[in-house]
């Protein structure tokens, strides 16, 4: 259970910070887009199973469709013919939306230091959160969802819109509206 | 069988076409379906599949390139990562090879605990694609029961080990280290709990009318054309050939241990599932003659010059010292020659080609990855079926990304 | 003559006397028999153990490539092996080609699986088989212009400019 976050009590009312619920609800039911592609997409299976149970975090629904999804986990080697894939998946998911790498082919390419594997997917997109590991264990992708869910709980209302967000994501050459 | 071909082919042509039109369907790299990324660029017409073309190499990650960079021993983690669904085999497979180059020969002690770690991990590998398949058709029930079993599997490697999935076992020679009672207790516990667990699965799904339906004749293929395409492994028994390198070339002593080749008869996906199911079976009784049957000896070959020595001799002698610190630094004396070395990995064949020319790094090194040549059967497999059929056949056939674009 | 079992020798002498001075170079490496042959007679030698009755090598388990750059004219080696399903006998051919001029046929229509391979090897090496239905890059991206698994290349990508070499002890 989560607790509620703090604000004045009454009989029949609660009042609080609109910032404050919505960023309770946003981090306790981020539906993730499990981009899984090697060795750590098994890891992230045996975390969704009934013994680390990633669901318990309020991912009960795993969405392979990026319009319905808040939080891309990527998982595993992205070489560089994945690369536009990658990117076209990220542009298509709607605001607000977080990024995981998990892994350390996510995070900066890895033990593969070839002509074939882009060096950590933040080339191409922004991550927000890092998972080290080869494959990270279970405990450690849970940790690294916790974490999302502290940025999303904190996350200002307004930070999508603002211009340094803006100037961010051009520098990733992804586009604005 | 041929009354296979005829199924298909009568029911496919439709003369009566309102609006006929072929379309494109990309089942993209990203897909919940495709476990793995890669690509099939597919014709329907409405729900039937005309063409389909694979396109693969979305992960590629060049280990053929990077394993002329490493010296022998550093290879091994690049090996896990082929199968990683089995990388124990994967290992194992490795050392052997380099064993055999530098003709080294290994206790029997050795060779039955290479045994015990390599069958758990053909037992982990074909529970995913099994769970799989229920997935696909819907029944995620097995899954979940199964990946619990798994975490057994999983605890007993970080016995050995210290890893889960990618383990890095063994060391050119031998293993690293005597198997602990707390191992040999959980092995035994497992062996005593899993029969059950395992049943329950098979309840589920083995006679189950919906499944049935599902999935038989769903991607069958003729033996002849399975042998032509070089297919090895569960699909090629599905197929109705008995080919298993454990019993052609038998390599660690697996001549020693009394098994059967399960064999299929149509080569559908109901073939495939059930000789996995019962090679799981069959690999718990190899365990259990590995355990009643293992002799005394040394976990390692007596070859200080690619075997670790003991760490008191390493302090003491100078000798040791002089081993330890050449093999750490790859200095390895291996002698120049190429050799071939096939184990039989949870897919088929997996095999190794390995061309040495005497200095610390491979010359050349080549993996026969069996997902990479039975995935060119796919569109022969599925033409004229089903869209429902082609994803389940896909599931079936065990097609692990990592070991198909290596 | 039949041969109920197969091994290096009988084989070896079946192959001399079928095809004389084209078999090359046979040696015995850790039990298998690998020989060399002409490269424009591949599918003629192969097809010949492939068909006969006694032989019948049906499994066609690997086809791969090997670069020599200090061999000059015989640059690039196109290896087979093969594999008989009803008699157990493994086997390994190689041909050589030179490396301006690396053409060599293919082996499709005798086996299906050597289709992918075969583009495997073009993939990495640039060895062009003639007759091959699809040759195109299979594991890189379809515009990369060279072979990469050719000796003068890196292995790393060439173009990043954000690695310290005094961290990696260059």
């Amino acid at each position: 259970m989560v607790d509620a976050p703090e604000g004045i009590e009454g009989q029949g009312f609660f009042a609080t910070s609109l910032d404050k619920v919505i960023g309770m609800a946003r981090a306790n039911s981020l539906w993730p887009l499990p981009f899984a592609t090697s060795c750590c997409g098994i890891e992230f299976m045996a975390t969704m199973g009934s013994n680390y149970d990633l669901a318990r975090f309020g991912s009960e629904r795993l969405s392979f469709s990026p319009r319905q999804a808040d939080l891309l986990m990527v998982m595993g080697t992205i070489a560089k013919k994945m690369g536009p894939v990658l990117k076209q998946v990220y542009d298509q998911m709607a605001e607000p939306k977080w990024v995981i790498a998990v892994g350390a082919c996510a995070s900066s390419g890895g033990i593969f230091d070839t002509y074939s594997v882009l060096q950590g997917i933040d080339r191409i997109i922004p991550v927000d959160v890092y998972v080290p590991g080869c494959p990270p264990r279970p405990e450690q992708i849970i940790e690294g969802v916790m974490k999302i869910q502290d940025l999303a709980r904190k996350e200002s209302l307004r930070r999508r819109n603002s211009d340094e967000y803006k100037k961010m994501l051009e520098s990733y050459n992804i586009e604005t509206q | 069988m041929s009354q296979l071909d005829t199924n298909y082919k009568d029911i496919f042509v439709s003369t009566e076409t309102i609006d006929g039109e072929i379309a494109t369907l990309n089942l993209g790299p990203t897909h919940p379906a495709t476990h793995g990324v890669f690509q099939n660029v597919m014709k329907v017409d409405g729900e039937r599949i005309i063409s389909s073309e694979p396109t693969i190499g979305y992960i590629h990650r060049a280990f053929e390139k990077l394993a002329e960079r490493r010296p022998y021993n550093q290879i091994t983690p690049i090996t896990d990562r082929l199968n990683y669904c089995s990388s124990p085999i994967n290992n194992m497979g490795w050392h052997m090879t380099v064993e055999k180059l530098a003709g080294i020969e290994v206790p029997k002690k050795v060779d039955y605990m290479r045994v015990i770690i390599m069958e758990l991990a053909r037992i982990a590998d074909h529970l995913v694609c099994n769970s799989v398949i229920g997935v696909d058709t819907g029944a995620l029930t097995g899954f979940t029961y199964i990946f619990q079993e798994r975490e057994k599997i999983y605890e007993m490697y970080e016995e050995v080990c210290g890893a889960r999935l990618t383990t890095n076992i063994g060391r050119i020679g031998g293993l690293e280290r005597e198997f602990s009672p707390v191992f040999m207790e959980k092995l035994k516990k497992f062996l005593k709990e899993f029969p059950a667990k395992f049943q329950e699965f098979d309840n589920l799904l083995t006679r189950n009318r919906i499944f049935m339906d599902r999935v038989i004749k769903a991607g069958p293929i003729s033996a002849e054309k399975a042998m032509s395409y070089g297919f090895t492994g569960p699909n090629l028994r599905a197929a109705g050939v008995d080919y298993d390198v454990r019993v052609m070339n038998p390599y660690s002593s697996y001549e020693d241990f009394d098994f059967i080749i399960p064999v299929g008869q149509d080569g559908d996906t109901y073939d495939r599932f059930i000789v996995r199911q019962e090679e799981i079976r069959q690999s718990l009784g190899i365990i259990q003659q590995a355990i009643d049957g293992m002799p005394e000896g040394k976990h390692y070959a007596d070859v200080p010059s690619f075997y670790l020595p003991p760490k008191e001799e390493v302090y003491r002698s100078m000798e040791a010292l002089i081993y330890h610190f050449k093999i750490i630094m790859g200095e390895t004396p291996i002698p120049v020659g190429e050799v071939y070395h096939a184990v039989e990995g949870a897919n088929g064949e997996l095999g190794y080609y390995l061309i040495s020319d005497g200095g610390r790094t491979p010359y050349r090194l080549h993996f026969r990855r069996p997902c990479f040549i039975y995935y060119q059967a796919y569109p022969e497999m599925v033409k004229g079926a089903m869209l429902s059929d082609a994803i389940l056949t896909m599931s079936s056939m065990n097609v692990i990304a990592g070991e198909l674009d290596a | 003559m039949s041969m109920t079992e197969l091994n290096n020798e009988n084989v070896l002498q079946v192959l001399n006397e079928t095809f004389g001075e084209a078999i090359l170079h046979p040696e015995t490496q850790y039990g298998m028999l690998s020989v060399e042959i002409p490269a424009d007679r591949n599918t003629e030698i192969v097809g010949c153990l492939k068909d006969h009755k006694d032989i019948s090598m049906g499994f066609l388990t690997d086809v791969c490539a090997v670069h020599y750059p200090e061999q000059k004219g015989r640059e690039l080696a196109v290896v087979y092996h093969l594999h008989s399903w009803t008699k157990n006998f493994r086997m390994r051919i190689k041909c050589f080609l030179p490396a301006e001029k690396p053409e060599i046929t293919t082996m499709t229509g005798l086996y299906n699986s050597a289709n992918w391979m075969e583009r495997e090897t073009f993939d990495f090496y640039g060895v062009q088989f003639t007759g091959h239905p699809d040759l195109r890059r299979i594991l890189n991206m379809d515009e990369m212009d060279y072979h990469p698994l050719l000796k003068q290349y890196a292995l790393e990508d060439e173009t990043r400019d954000d690695k310290d070499d005094s961290f990696f002890g260059r």
